[in-house]
């Protein structure tokens, strides 16, 4: 079976800006996978690239094995559901759910007959001959999506279409999200900044940055092992100490930071001498008075705790005066503020990756 | 209406006006149909009684006064201005039975040449009002969902510029453009596309070119306006599942900009009805357009009475039509406003 998009060296510049560079990227059939990155990244301008809004550069984009090249969004086999929705304001529900089939030619019987099992499936039965403005935001969520299944796409893009709704509505909305997704079983590219969207929903994710993907896997895989600084830093909070390497052994290595000397793994291979930063995540550091004992550790100054109930979020000071953030679980003893301790970490909790040129 | 009586009038009517509207402001307010702060609130006290005077006085001096006179003047005999006001100055249909069958000495039975010029006036300026609205909708749509800022102020600059010219100037530039010596015509004649000079003015080639051209900028902007306001996610949307382009503009884009439709074809239709100027320079000497004999009757029959009956009948006729047309689309008058 054919790959479901592929994406091979496609470049997309306007003017002198270079809003996707070499983007090579496969996505398999029945596949939830989420471009994830801040705005300005090229996310939306690579999702306007498949579906067909905008021409690459150079490279090439197949859907379904076949070439896109030169192929209008009208004539591909996507459907776009639009971050601001789009949906027609002068039709009704059915008429809009239905719009997609009547350009194509679909006999009225035919068509309404499919418009009516969209409704069942989006759970709007009672409000077809509804305007759209009389929905609320969830439901015109649903038409949107059940009008970009009409054209029974083979491929679904969905440019963050939640970000407009509320924090419940659109928790509710990424398990709605999935379950059609399971349901119709077509591919569901999704585009976001949230990286909770992304993790919780997504087969896989391709993080990109100022036009670049910089790394694609699974939401354990960019969560827990990010291969650049960037997709360490973006996805999930992350603390980052700036050393140079000294030494190295058996996929891990010291790295020689103004807090002292700290131990990591090293799964891009750094050598000695090279400059690298530290990355430990919030819930893998552990407060203490006695941190050299297991792994690596350094000296804080509490600033600010912050009860959150089933976590605490911990702020503090080290010497540099660089502030490191460390979440407790519930049951921890909690530091008060001015309080001195030792933070510690073991060290394959510790990930050191290059540091870029420019940081 | 002189003395006291008049002065009363004077100062009165529009005074009523204004009360009309204070109390009609008011009454909104009980029916709950107007919330927030009130309309004194918001304006203060001086500033709020100058704009219920003023649009009072405006709406009534510069508006309904003068149209009253010309209905009143229109169901009046024509009369010495001695015996205006006299024994013989009774109300009359004599001017609006003249339209429908002419002087009482002649002997038709109709008086096809004023109902002729009528109806063509009403049934040219349909057309020339459709032919409007497909030369814009085109420029407008690009102007408003296409054009880069600088095409866009350019566009505008080129559209506006050309107005600044006088109408009757206008006329007389596509007069002298297609007359039999003008330069269309030499350059036919020059080409060998034609042997003689082809008299456009005779064939109302010119009459229409001019009140063509006369009023594109009222169907420009309110179509601007309307395609303007358009979601250019919509139109992508709809590309996307898969419409044609022709589709986009027929079920997305004018369902979207039929109120700057309208709006824009109900000013040009009634301009170009009421158009005086190129009818008069361009108009060919077979075509008797409405408006030069409702002129004539004016200031070359000094039958003041007739003439503002001729005006009246163009003018609720014109009414009526958009009206029903408005109607007809489901359009309500406020809609053509937004």
């Amino acid at each position: 079976m054919a790959a479901a998009v592929e994406l091979e060296g496609v470049n997309v510049t306007f003017g002198d800006f270079v809003a996707v560079r070499q983007a090579n990227l496969t996505i398999e059939p029945g596949e939830f996978f989420s471009f994830l990155g801040p705005s300005g990244c090229g996310k939306t301008t690579l999702l306007r690239t498949i579906s067909g809004f905008i021409e690459p550069t150079h490279g090439n984009v197949r859907i379904g094995g076949q070439d896109m090249k030169g192929i209008g969004p009208n004539r591909r086999p996507t459907a776009l559901i639009f971050q601001n929705l789009a949906l027609f304001p002068m039709m009704s529900v059915a008429e809009n759910i239905g719009y997609g089939l009547r350009v194509r030619g679909v006999p009225r019987h035919e068509r309404d007959e499919k418009v009516k099992n969209l409704l069942i499936q989006v759970a709007l039965t009672e409000h077809g001959h509804k305007r759209v403005a009389e929905l609320s935001g969830g439901q015109k969520q649903r038409v949107a999506i059940a009008r970009a299944l009409a054209v029974e796409p083979k491929v679904l893009l969905l440019d963050e279409p939640l970000s407009a709704l509320d924090l419940k509505l659109r928790q509710h909305m990424r398990t709605e999200l999935r379950a059609i997704q399971k349901k119709v079983g077509i591919t569901f590219i999704y585009i976001t900044h949230d990286q909770g969207e992304a993790l919780t929903m997504s087969d896989r994710i391709a993080v990109m940055n100022a036009g670049v993907i910089e790394q694609v896997g699974d939401g354990r895989a960019v969560y827990a092992e990010p291969r650049t600084p960037f997709v360490a830093a973006f996805v999930g909070e992350n603390n980052q100490i700036r050393g140079r390497i000294t030494q190295v052994a058996d996929g891990f290595a010291t790295l020689e930071t103004p807090l002292g000397l700290l131990k990591g793994r090293n799964p891009v291979g750094l050598g000695a001498g090279e400059e690298a930063l530290l990355f430990v995540r919030p819930e893998a550091l552990r407060l203490g008075h006695d941190g050299q004992a297991n792994g690596s550790g350094f000296e804080a100054e509490t600033l600010d705790v912050a009860y959150e109930g089933s976590v605490t979020h911990v702020t503090l000071r080290v010497r540099t005066g660089q502030k490191i953030t460390a979440t407790l679980g519930a049951g921890s003893a909690l530091p008060a503020p001015g309080e001195m301790l030792c933070l510690g970490f073991a060290p394959q909790d510790g990930l050191l990756l290059k540091r870029p040129e420019r940081a | 209406m002189s003395g006291i009586g008049g002065l009363t009038l004077t100062i009165g009517l529009p005074l009523v006006a204004a009360l009309v509207l204070v109390a009609l402001s008011a009454y909104e307010r009980r029916a709950g149909a107007a919330t927030g702060p009130g309309f004194f609130q918001r304006n203060g006290l001086a500033i709020g009684l100058y704009l219920v005077v003023a649009v009072g006085f405006w709406a009534f001096f510069i508006i309904l006064l003068p149209q009253l006179a010309m209905v009143d003047m229109s169901f009046r005999p024509k009369l010495p201005p001695a015996q205006m006001g006299g024994p013989k100055d009774l109300y009359t249909l004599e001017n609006y039975r003249y339209f429908l069958f002419g002087s009482t000495t002649s002997t038709a039975e109709w008086n096809w040449i004023h109902i002729k010029a009528f109806f063509l006036t009403i049934g040219v300026s349909v057309v020339i009002t459709a032919f409007n609205f497909v030369i814009c909708y085109p420029l407008a749509f690009h102007m408003a969902q296409s054009a880069t800022l600088a095409r866009l102020r350019m566009l505008l600059l080129l559209l506006i510029i050309p107005y600044w010219v006088n109408e009757i100037l206008r006329a007389f530039a596509f007069r002298v453009l297609l007359s039999s010596g003008g330069i269309i015509n030499q350059l036919l004649m020059g080409s060998g596309i034609t042997s003689e000079p082809f008299d456009f003015l005779a064939a109302d080639i010119g009459l229409y070119m001019g009140l063509s051209y006369a009023y594109l900028l009222m169907m420009i902007f309110p179509l601007y306006n309307a395609i303007e306001s358009l979601d250019k996610n919509q139109i992508e949307a709809a590309r996307d599942l898969g419409a044609p382009w022709w589709h986009i503009h027929a079920f997305i884009v004018m369902p979207h900009s039929k109120p700057g439709i309208a709006s824009g074809c109900t000013l040009v239709f009634m301009l170009t009805a009421g158009a005086l100027a190129a009818p008069l320079v361009l108009g060919g000497p077979r075509t008797l357009w409405f408006t030069p004999i409702v002129y004539d009757r004016f200031y070359q029959a000094f039958n003041w009475p007739q003439g503002a009956a001729y005006a009246l009948i163009l003018l609720v006729t014109c009414i009526v039509f958009v009206l029903v047309v408005l109607k007809a689309f489901r359009l309500s008058l406020g809609e053509i406003t937004r």
